[in-house]
């Protein structure tokens, strides 16, 4: 491993942690890609035609309804996908698969259940080939931030939803990725914890200033989380507009009665409309 | 009922013991300011709650039910060879339960016996053993691999339904030694059941929580290890459990035939010399260690499935 290379795990996190990421760390550029599945006369086209480029630092929403294939593309940025055509970049080199450069935070239970939450968290450093003392100091500190340090010895299934979301969240970030990728991870959590959720991954993304890519279908969200919000159409999927969400910083709840905020959300709402009406149409409308 | 007992066990032992466990902290000076409130669950650690919890935690009712009907079953039996019961199923040979109990309690001490069933239980240990190993480890390439599925899959699908009485001649034929053809006979009952089982569980593993060790740097090994295994072990506990219990009934068969010791032996010994008692007693403990053997391996199985259990 690169433990030479690595003077330790603490001192990054301290110099990360300090101040928004100074490194162009995390830059995203999707070059023309299309991404189909199957083939023949079965063969599908989930992605068509895609190009997209994301700055480091910048927290993006893509937005789209069910079924627009934003978690495909979402997918091909973490390596689980190969695009059929074009190519997807992240700092400069081609996706080949998953790493841990790109943390990847799902919809639900995706968090090992037979591993305590520290165990879940020290995860990603542990294969890294830190020393054990290193991954406990790292799962620590990201356990105090998201506010479980008490339940650091629970088991997953013992922990409420949106708890182990922040784990999961916690567990992307232990192994300081330059693009933190998201795919619904609200999704499934009630409105009052989603709420929190999203306050809560704001103050994190403050301090790590890592890239984020955010997958959802609620407006109100999207426009709440990010910089830029990307609505996708439906199938095939392809961005069709790009609005940027010019609210300041750090925000919270009120902002979403604002009049900046509710323009955008009537914009956005309208493109959405529009494509989900053709989604709900196009799949004989069940 | 069982309930009640268990409030009750616990309230007695919450009285007294947080004002044990107190008085302790108190003496020995250890300022409970500092490490926060008193635990309140620190008595659970005492061995008095312990003892008490684990008593209270037998299942009572269940025992109960269970002896209750054992007797019946007893009674019968012995009602139906002292009355020589002979109504299409004829008890008139089958010795009585008095009969056999005597008889059992003259084998306990002899040695000869200890001999037979200290060899039976050797040949299970080894048997057991191999199979554990190559089952779950041929189970985990079948279930990860496509191309060692189909590979495989065949020879398991043909041998698997062979019984394990078939395998006699040809194990004898094809093995060195009598002890070498009776440990295959018995390695080929348990090796299925956890083949298929640990197949079983390595196809449940979520999707998801491959990706996710993938994209926190695991590789194929690390997915392996930290995922697939863990995520299958419930399923592969219950083939060992079943493997255990399967393995009891080949060895039989081989010691039945080709044996000079062991449990199997000793039961078709008796057969031969016309002993029906003896057979009982060869069955009942042949019974006893199966049943003892099983609850062994779930014993050891139990922790890696902690999560599992908490889960529900």
């Amino acid at each position: 491993m690169n433990l030479g290379g690595v003077v330790s795990m603490e001192k990054k996190a301290g110099r990360r942690l300090g101040e928004k990421q100074s490194t162009s760390k995390g830059q995203i550029s999707i070059d023309n890609v299309s991404i189909s599945f199957g083939s023949g006369l079965t063969k599908k086209l989930a992605i068509t035609e895609t190009t997209l480029n994301i700055t480091p630092g910048e927290f993006v929403c893509i937005l789209g309804p069910s079924g627009c294939g934003k978690s495909t593309l979402l997918n091909a940025v973490a390596g689980y996908v190969s695009p059929s055509s074009g190519k997807i970049l992240v700092d400069g080199k081609p996706v080949k698969g998953p790493s841990p450069e790109r943390g990847m935070v799902f919809q639900q239970y995706s968090l090992f259940p037979w591993k305590t939450v520290h165990d879940n968290i020290a995860f990603g450093p542990r294969i890294a080939g830190y020393s054990s003392t290193e991954c406990k100091s790292i799962a620590n500190t990201l356990l105090s931030m998201i506010g479980l340090s008490n339940s650091a010895k629970c088991l997953p299934g013992e922990l409420s939803g949106g708890m182990q979301q922040r784990v999961g969240i916690a567990r992307a970030l232990a192994n300081y990725p330059s693009v933190l990728l998201m795919d619904e991870p609200f999704g499934a959590l009630d409105a009052q914890t989603r709420l929190m959720m999203q306050e809560s991954l704001l103050n994190i993304w403050s301090e790590f200033g890592t890239t984020v890519l955010f997958i959802t279908h609620d407006v109100d969200e999207a426009i709440f989380l990010a910089d830029r919000v990307l609505v996708m159409s439906a199938s095939p999927g392809s961005i069709i507009s790009d609005f940027r969400v010019g609210l300041e910083r750090p925000r919270n709840p009120e902002i979403s009665t604002s009049e900046e905020f509710i323009e955008l959300k009537k914009q956005c709402l309208s493109q959405i409309r529009s494509e989900s009406l053709k989604a709900f149409e196009g799949s004989g409308g069940h | 009922m069982r309930a009640a007992y268990l409030d009750k066990a616990e309230s007695n032992v919450d009285g007294s013991d947080v004002a044990g466990s107190m008085g302790k902290q108190k003496a020995l000076g250890v300022g409970s300011i500092a490490d926060g409130p008193l635990d309140p669950m620190a008595h659970r650690n005492s061995v008095l709650y312990k003892l008490a919890h684990l008593f209270g935690q037998l299942p009572i009712r269940a025992i109960a039910v269970g002896a209750i009907s054992v007797t019946i079953g007893l009674f019968l039996w012995h009602w139906a060879t002292l009355y020589k019961f002979n109504y299409f199923v004829n008890f008139e040979h089958v010795p009585a339960p008095l009969l056999v109990g005597d008889a059992f309690s003259r084998h306990f001490f002899d040695p000869a016996f200890h001999t037979h069933v200290l060899v039976s239980l050797r040949r299970i240990f080894f048997a057991y053993s191999i199979a554990v190993v190559l089952g779950i480890v041929i189970g985990l390439i079948v279930g990860r691999s496509r191309t060692a599925r189909s590979a495989i899959l065949p020879y398991i699908e043909i041998i698997r339904p062979i019984p394990a009485v078939a395998w006699i001649p040809l194990a004898i034929l094809m093995w060195p030694t009598e002890e070498a053809s009776i440990i295959y006979i018995t390695l080929l009952g348990a090796l299925f059941p956890i083949i298929l089982n640990t197949v079983h569980g390595v196809e449940q593993t979520p999707e998801v929580l491959v990706r996710a060790a993938q994209s926190l740097g695991a590789n194929r090994a690390q997915v392996f290890w930290h995922v697939v295994l863990p995520a299958a072990m419930p399923s592969i506990a219950a083939g060992l459990a079943i493997g255990m219990g399967i393995s009891w009934f080949s060895l039989l068969a081989g010691e039945i035939i080709s044996g000079q010791f062991g449990i199997g032996y000793f039961t078709w010994h008796a057969y031969s010399m016309i002993n029906y008692t003896d057979i009982v007693v060869g069955m009942l403990v042949i019974g006893a260690l199966g049943s003892l053997s099983t609850y062994l391996v779930r014993l050891i199985t139990r922790p890696m499935l902690r999560w599992n259990r908490k889960l529900r």
